[in-house]
């Protein structure tokens, strides 16, 4: 196998809330103890309901947000405690781009600033042909030159998310992190600015971190999938190999839970109930045990490790191997 | 899919010129009434209080030597009059009204620069110096301004640039709480985290990306802290601790003109009334910038 882009090990980002004067405050494991690797020109999809700590995971990834403790390899580069200069240059390397292109574009700065400042924070070509290499960005993502001088108030959604996008390749990264770019769109904007990504990924060798909930699109766009519920992985696969034959019971409510796309196509369905627990006071054990239907006393026990099943799944379930969940049906879960 | 963008792009682009955020902010200025009322005045007031000296015949502290005693009457050579030393009242005013206005925009000016530096650093870096500069601003809050200037004043007096220092250290403390909330808020913002994921500096991230966005709250802080200094300027000067005679300033013209207020009241009213009508129009200013500024949308 190639050697990874990105290599995440036992990434740990413990926040501590309502810490005061005298109150020692509460840990809460946002991220805790996580591991996944993308190689070259990979997209990897990053999967959870809200507050499973994917925006979080993203983020410190990128040292958006300081790590606890683990090890980030980017390029053979740690990154965990690396110094601030080093740091701002790989960040050429290193980009993100956002859910709501409302918020992620400064509103007091036009197209042409918002992308020239990535050019001139990494000296990318002289002030002289910055013009030339803005228009080319702009053009790349699918929007005319007359964009430059205007401010982003000016633009729809979908033209924002693509100005957004210039501006993540400005820099000419070779690894974004892509946290729903699609989730605040329109559904027929989300279509073309999926195929931008797609189209760039092809042409430029991109690797991604392609973080979102709508299934269909990770399935679309990702070569393998990792799913996260309270800071932890529950199970990796390749996509096609998650979707065919989940391993994992919360991988097999969260396919369950997207909707099909014809009527007549009804399925055994896992549903879960209730809230994911807080991430304050998560439960022993397997963290999923408390919404999962498949739990036993020995799931409370210790916390399941990610064991490997046939061509690189993993999966954290101590029950992986007795449940056939591609064929589950909800009788005989009742009955047994 | 990527030409129907592109011509969206086109249909767009053939509309207006590129709107600016200060084109839109003059837009709704425009439709607060007392705001332009206010503007005009202060203005009109500028105009004069800059220019009048020049067009007036009398020196600020030019004495006719006859009027002196008590205050004299008004009449077409003196309009307001003149006070017991024989200057001529108007003079005064014009002239007080550019010490004042001078003061307190330089006051406002440096408590504007004061408090935007503090909540900025208390709000961008957090911490422990959020801590220290809070706690700081607190303190400054809690001592009562005018028992300190009446012991001050015992002590020394300040020349004018001291007196403006003094004038924007007592009322920078609600700019920097104003703008640290405004940081807190900003510095969280998505479009801050792309400015830090491209690898810019603390001092960048606050010069181009926070403070930009949080100009429109420091303007109408300022603006109404333009009001704040002169009241400030006038109350200091009325109690003997700013602008000292012979220098006029509207503060010390209503000290010098209450021994006759029963037999002179219009050497009191008129720089009163300047003071009134200057704080609340820029009060109106403030109110229509925050309108224009701050648009709830």
């Amino acid at each position: 196998m190639v050697d990874p882009l990105l290599s995440v090990r036992d990434l740990k980002v413990h926040f501590s809330v309502g810490r005061g004067l005298l109150n020692p405050g509460q840990l809460v494991k946002a991220v805790d103890g996580v591991s996944f690797d993308i190689a070259p020109g990979e997209v990897v999809g990053l999967v959870g309901e809200s507050g499973s700590g994917k925006t979080t995971l993203g983020r410190s990834v990128l040292r958006l947000i300081e790590p606890t403790s683990g090890s980030i390899k980017f390029n053979g580069t740690e990154l965990v405690g690396l110094e601030a200069q080093r740091m701002k240059a790989l960040r050429s390397d290193m980009q993100i781009i956002f859910q709501d292109p409302f918020a992620s574009l400064n509103p007091r700065m036009s197209v042409r600033e918002i992308i020239g400042e990535a050019l001139f924070l990494h000296g990318i070509g002289s002030s002289a042909d910055r013009e030339d290499r803005i228009t080319a960005l702009l053009d790349r993502v699918g929007l005319p030159a007359t964009a430059a001088p205007r401010f982003p108030h000016e633009f729809s959604g979908g033209q924002r998310q693509r100005i957004g996008i210039a501006r993540a390749l400005a820099v000419n990264p070779k690894f974004i992190v892509a946290d729903e770019p699609v989730s605040a769109l329109d559904v027929s904007i989300q279509a073309q600015i999926i195929n931008l990504l797609q189209d760039l990924r092809r042409e430029m060798g991109l690797s991604l971190l392609f973080i979102g909930h709508d299934l269909s699109v990770i399935e679309y766009l990702c070569d393998r999938v990792v799913v996260l519920y309270l800071g932890k992985v529950m199970e990796t696969a390749k996509a096609a190999d998650l979707y065919a034959s989940p391993r994992h019971p919360y991988t097999r409510a969260l396919l369950d839970a997207a909707p099909v796309t014809h009527p007549d196509a009804r399925r055994e369905r896992v549903a879960l109930k209730g809230d994911p627990p807080s991430p304050i006071n998560p439960p022993s054990g397997c963290v999923f045990r408390t919404r999962c239907p498949f739990a036993v006393e020995a799931c409370a026990q210790t916390q399941p490790p990610l064991t490997a099943f046939g061509d690189d799944q993993h999966v954290a379930c101590i029950r992986a191997n007795e449940l056939n969940l591609a064929e589950y049906n909800v009788q005989s879960a009742a009955t047994g | 899919m990527a030409d129907l963008t592109r011509e969206a792009g086109e249909t767009l682009a053939t509309t207006a010129p590129p709107q600016s955020y200060w084109r839109r902010v003059r837009k709704r200025f425009m439709r607060h009434k007392p705001a332009v009322f206010g503007l005009c005045f202060l203005v009109l007031m500028a105009i004069v209080v800059v220019f009048g000296p020049f067009v007036l015949p009398y020196g600020f502290d030019q004495q006719d030597y006859d009027l002196i005693g008590l205050p004299g009457p008004m009449n077409a050579e003196h309009w307001l009059g003149t006070d017991q030393l024989g200057r001529d009242a108007t003079t005064r005013l014009i002239y007080g009204g550019r010490v004042s206005l001078a003061v307190g925009l330089a006051g406002a000016l440096v408590a504007t620069f004061l408090g935007t530096l503090i909540g900025a650093l208390a709000g961008f870096y957090r911490g422990w110096v959020d801590t220290i500069l809070m706690r700081f601003t607190d303190i400054m809050l809690s001592i009562p301004p005018l028992p300190l200037v009446l012991l001050l004043s015992s002590l020394f007096r300040p020349s004018p640039p001291l007196l403006v220092g003094i004038i924007g250290g007592l009322i920078w403390m609600g700019t920097a709480r104003l703008v640290r909330s405004q940081f807190l808020a900003l510095r969280e913002r998505e479009f801050v985290e792309a400015a830090r994921a491209l690898g810019a500096s603390g001092p960048r991230l606050i010069v181009r990306h926070i403070l930009p966005n949080a100009i429109g709250p420091i303007t109408v802080a300022a603006t109404l802290a333009v009001g704040s200094a002169i009241m400030t300027e006038s109350a200091l000067s009325f109690l003997g601790f700013g602008i000292l005679p012979p220098t006029p300033s509207w503060g010390n013209l209503l000290n010098a003109a209450s021994p006759w207020l029963s037999t002179a009241p219009w050497l009191a009213i008129a720089p009163g009334l300047c003071i009134l009508l200057t704080v609340l129009s820029v009060n109106f200013l403030g109110d229509g910038l925050r309108d224009a500024m701050e648009p709830r949308e």
